[in-house]
Parts: structure tokens; sequence; C-alpha cells
């Protein structure tokens, strides 16, 4: 109980180390959106109007500490502003539908990954020289080392594009409305293989080498020597005792990672005009507009704060020594 | 039995042949790296590569061990003999608690549900002296004493004819070595199991052992009942590791020791393997290797001392080594 408390007053300082430094990196930039703004227009704006702008988004040009207050008490409310690109929605309207795809795409090919990798490794551990672990591993390392944007170009020119197997972009199939139909699910998961499968064949090498090398190192430990001497059949010494001792570091590994897929998330989300949030930022950022970018940022960085949370409760529940610590 | 290394195979136990009755306590005795472990592991074939058994036989009341497909070698395991490790440190499944070790041992042989197996591993725990509350503890909640006993009940699980306890107080300070010895021998007692008991200290063995074997850079040099080998111990070596330890009657006398060190399995002394740390050598006992012979009925030892008709004797080693060392 202490620990999660511990680990949560941490969550909340670094949660609140986020927030602060989204307010104080845009404002640390030379100029305002509004005087861009007018400068885009290439004085065909009176001053007057440059007044109008800056109050239409809540441009103030109050003493910075008063200003950070007013914007802590709008992050507390959820009030992210409006929207440049898509006035006047607000920015967490424009967000709430990025997040949800963002969430899918992310859960699944992490989750994916994830599993496949380690299960690969238990295999590449317990076969050592077979084929999964000399053939295999080296090819998933090889694609690995490819950047996701790269990978998902690759996928989407010849799967897509020239084989036409799947549909090269956006979550779902423009012809259909949002339900829960059989064939609104069918094209949502449709379009989900190519930009799920770059992510997971990107990330499936790297959890399986790390699987099977402390596998390789558990193995060597007494209790699975015991464990076999209890005469226990071998998929059961393989995973309730070397898979499941060898999971732990690779847990901590997990959390660590989900940093790089969010990144990785963004480019491949870009290549298939997934309309995630990786595609809004990318959006964002070509349409100038400020509020979306800022929040964006801020929604990844409490995104990887979250993910890091789970992961410390998983590690409660994998390892009963954290417990006591 | 040999290891692959870098440096080529090693034969970490040669030739060691011994048999366990029913009932009976045979005390495995030599130093670190004299293949102890080895020949344990080997019993019930629980050796990974590099290790391999490159010939031999293991028989357990008639049925030869070796040959044993991997199934009939699960259900041989642990139900038939079972074994204690040196370290409960690291015997023990760290995210396991200890009743679902004892549990997943029980369940692993019988088709019981796991009420059951869990009402057995509370009784187990209550044999060893543990509080059948502690069933839901973790190995790192529990004592080293603790942990010890725990892997004993593990042991006594399926009530098996064999025990191997392989330096099983080794990692424990002596009050609590005192206590797990007194307690293997009340559950021997009762339950009736032939024990193979391997340790480096001969002092444990005296008061708890029928026969002893000693061994000797993977070889056994000697092996005797238990009571002959103290009173009458022939080889050097055995007279050596004897003098190393201070008596328990305390009777004043010079700890002496070994000189030299155990020697390099990659390329062990030729002849006598024991030669180049031995008062008694002559230039043929670097040749030819001594045969294990029967000196009196049940007392059995490897040098060519007994084959010429002389012998040790543990004074003059004493004298002997004395001088060396000085």
């Amino acid at each position: 109980m202490r620990f999660l408390v511990r680990r949560l007053g941490f969550y909340l300082v670094a949660a609140w180390g986020a927030v602060t430094l989204n307010f104080v990196l845009p404002h640390t930039m030379p100029g305002d959106p509004a005087t861009t703004m007018f400068a885009a227009f290439r004085g065909r704006l009176r001053p007057e109007q440059l007044k109008a702008i800056e109050q239409a988004y809540g441009l103030s040009h109050a003493p910075l500490w008063q200003q950070y207050f007013t914007y802590l008490g709008h992050v507390l409310r959820g009030d992210f502003g409006i929207s440049l690109s898509q006035f006047p929605a607000p920015v967490t309207t424009v967000i709430a539908t990025g997040l949800q795809w963002s969430i899918l795409l992310g859960l699944v090919s992490l989750i994916l990954g994830f599993l496949l990798g380690n299960l690969l490794g238990v295999i590449a551990a317990w076969r050592r020289g077979g084929w999964v672990d000399s053939m295999m591993q080296p090819l998933l390392i090889f694609i690995g080392s490819f950047p996701y944007f790269w990978l998902a170009m690759l996928l989407l020119f010849f799967l897509a594009f020239r084989l036409g197997w799947f549909p090269q972009n956006h979550a779902y199939s423009d012809y259909l409305a949002p339900s829960l139909s059989l064939d609104f699910v069918g094209s949502v998961l449709k379009h989900l293989i190519l930009p799920a499968g770059t992510i997971v064949l990107v990330s499936i090498g790297g959890w399986m080498l790390g699987m099977r090398n402390t596998i390789i190192g558990v193995l060597a430990e007494d209790y699975l020597i015991m464990a076999e001497a209890k005469g226990l059949p071998q998929w059961r010494i393989m995973l309730g005792y070397a898979a499941r001792n060898a999971l732990l570091p690779n847990v901590t590994a997990f959390g660590m990672s989900i940093g790089f897929i969010f990144s990785g998330q963004l480019l491949t989300e870009i290549v298939f005009s997934y309309p995630g949030l990786g595609y809004q930022l990318f959006q964002a950022v070509s349409n100038l507009d400020y509020p979306l970018m800022e929040t964006l940022f801020l929604m990844i960085t409490l995104g990887v704060l979250a993910a890091n949370l789970i992961v410390d409760l998983l590690y409660v529940r994998l390892d009963p020594r954290v417990r006591t610590a | 039995m040999q290891y692959a290394t870098l440096r080529g195979p090693v034969r970490a136990v040669d030739g060691v042949s011994f048999d366990i009755g029913e009932g009976e306590v045979v005390g495995l005795a030599g130093e670190s790296g004299s293949g102890k472990s080895t020949v344990a592991l080997a019993l019930i074939r629980v050796l990974h590569p590099p290790a391999m058994i490159k010939g031999g036989e293991v028989r357990f009341r008639g049925r030869d061990v070796l040959a044993m497909s991997d199934r009939e070698l699960e259900q041989f395991r642990w139900r038939d003999v079972s074994m204690v490790f040196q370290s409960a440190m690291n015997s023990l499944n760290p995210v396991m608690t200890i009743g679902d070790q004892i549990v997943d041992a029980i369940r692993a042989h019988e088709r019981v549900s796991e009420r059951q197996a869990r009402e057995r591993a509370a009784e187990l725990l209550r044999i060893v002296g543990i509080e059948a509350s502690r069933i839901d503890s973790y190995p790192h909640q529990l004592s080293g004493g603790m942990r010890q006993r725990a892997v004993i009940a593990t042991a006594l699980a399926l009530n098996p004819p064999l025990m191997i306890m392989d330096e099983p107080t080794t990692a424990l300070d002596v009050v609590v070595q005192k206590e797990i010895m007194q307690q293997i021998e009340d559950l021997k007692e009762r339950l009736g199991f032939s024990i193979l008991f391997i340790t480096h200290d001969l002092s444990l063995l005296v008061e708890f052992s029928t026969r002893i074997a000693i061994m000797y850079a993977g070889e056994i040099v000697e092996l005797a009942p238990a009571r002959e080998l103290f009173d009458n111990p022939l080889h050097p070596y055995t007279q050596g590791l004897m003098s190393s330890f201070p008596s328990i009657t305390g009777e004043k006398r010079k700890l002496t020791g070994i000189p030299g060190s155990p020697p390099d399995m990659v390329a062990p002394p030729s002849g006598c393997r024991f030669h180049p740390r031995c008062p008694y050598r002559r230039e043929k006992y670097e040749q030819v290797v001594p045969r294990l012979m029967e000196v009196s009925p049940g007392h059995f030892v490897a040098c060519h001392l007994y084959a010429e008709g002389r012998r040790a004797t543990l004074e003059r080693t004493e004298i002997g080594y004395e001088q060396e060392e000085e």
C-alpha cells in the first residue's frame, strides 16, 4: 500500500511538471499566435482586428505568473482552448476522436507485439539453436531496426497500393457511418491490420531477444533445476518458473518502450492517414494550430506517464518482493 | 559424467559406483569441486548441456534410470527420488508461494484437487515445523532456516523412498544447522526413507550415516561403514579430511588440513589422482591408477599403499604435513 501511495505521489509530481513545461516552453518562444496570424495577412488587417483575434483566442498580456495560474485552472477544468484549424470546435472535442483511434491502435499493437514477442522468446530460449532461435530471431531483429515510417511506407506501397489487399488510409471505410454493425467493425479491423502490423513487426524482435536472454539467465537458477527434479512437465517449468521470472525485467522494458511506441505510432499514423493523435499532430503542425499542438504534446506526455503507472501497478501484481518494499 | 568446457571435456565424475539400501543413509563427502553434486544430479538425470552422461548405469529398484523416456523420467523424479538442494535461498521460485510450490509437486504426480493438495501442503509444513498459516508466504518472507524446511517439506510431498540431500545445511548458521539435522533424522526415523547425504563436512556424517563414501577428483577413494571410517580411515586423503576438523570430544590436536589444492579437472593428474598432494607418493603412483579394493569387510579403499601391504597412519601424516607446511 505504502508503495502504491509513493508511486502515485511521484506520478502526480511528474504530471504537474509536464503541465508546467507545456506552459513554459511555448511562452519562451518569441512572438505569439495572434501576431503570427496578423503577419500572415500581410497588412490586410487593421490593428483593431489584432485585438479581436487576441480576444477570440483568449490571448492576454497579463504577467506570466498570472497567466500560468489561469492556465492551470483551465487545464484542471479540462478546458484547452479552441482549435485554430477547426474553429470554433474546442480542442478537447477535436482530440477526443483522435484519442479513441490512437488508443485502439496503440493497445492492439503494443499488446500483440508484447505477447507474440515474449512467446517467441520463450520458444527460442527453450529450443536454443532451433529454427525459431536461429532463423526467426535474426530476421525479426533485422526488421526491428527499420524505422517505423519506412516499414509503414513499404507495406503501404506493396500490400495496399500494388496488391490492394488492404485499404490505404483512414480508420474505416469512407462509405460507412460509425455504428456497432458487423460491417463497421470489420472495416475498422481491416483498416487496423497494416498500421498495427507495422508497429508489431518493428517491436516484436526486441521483446523476443529480451525474453530469450533473460530466460537463458534464469535457466541456470537452482529453482529451475528443482522444478525439473520435481518432475513437472516441461511446459509448466517453462511458463510457471522460467518465463514467469524472466517476465519481470521485460515488464520494466515494456514501460520504458511505451514512449518509443508513441513516437513510432505518430509516424505510422501519418503514413496511413490514420485519424489518431499522431495524424492530428501532423495536421496541427502544418496548420500552425497552436492550442491543438500544445494539448497533443500534453496528452502524449500524460499518456506515457499513465502507461508507466499501469506498469508499476502490474509489477506489484507480478513480483511479490516489491509489495513489501 | 563429462562436462564440455572451452578447454576440452572434463570428466567430472569417473567410475563412481555405490549402492544405497532401503532405509540406509549413505554419506558422500569430499572437497568442493570433487564431483559430489554432479553425482546427485546424474542420479535423477537433471544435467543439462554442457554436462552429459557419457556412460554408466543408474538403477533404482531394478529400473534403469538412464534408459527412461522423458515421460517415465518425469514420473520417476520426486515420486521415487526427491532432492533437497544446497541453497534454499535459490531453490525456491521467488514469485510463487511455498504452498503453491508444494502443491505443484503433488499435482504433477497425483490426480488430486487443488484443495486436497493444499491441505496436504499445510500438513507437510506442520511436519517440518512451519505454521500452516505460512502456506501463502513467499520465499523472501521466510528466514533461511524456514526456507530450507520448506524445501524439505516439498521433498517429503510424495513420500519418496529415497531423498538426495545436497549440502542441505551449508548455507545456514550452526544453531539452525543443528536443528535441521535433528529434524531430518526424526523424519527419517518416522518415514523410513533412505538418504544420500552429500556434504563437505565429515563431522555431520559421523552420527548420522550408515556408510560414507569419500570422493576425490571425481572418483571414490574410500567407502566404509561410518564408524569404521572414523575409527580407521585408510586413504591419506580421508585422513587429511579428518584432521581438518576440530575433534568433537574436545581433545586438543593440531588442525592440519591437506596441503595443495584440488586438481585441475581438464587435465587431472595421471595415475593416482591424489599423488601430487600425497605424503606417501612414489614414482610408480604417478603412472598406475589404483583400484578400489576391499581391505576389510565392507571397507573399500583405492590406494596403492594397501595393495603393497603398507598403510598410512594418521599420526605420521600429521607430522608429515606439518613439516611440509613449515
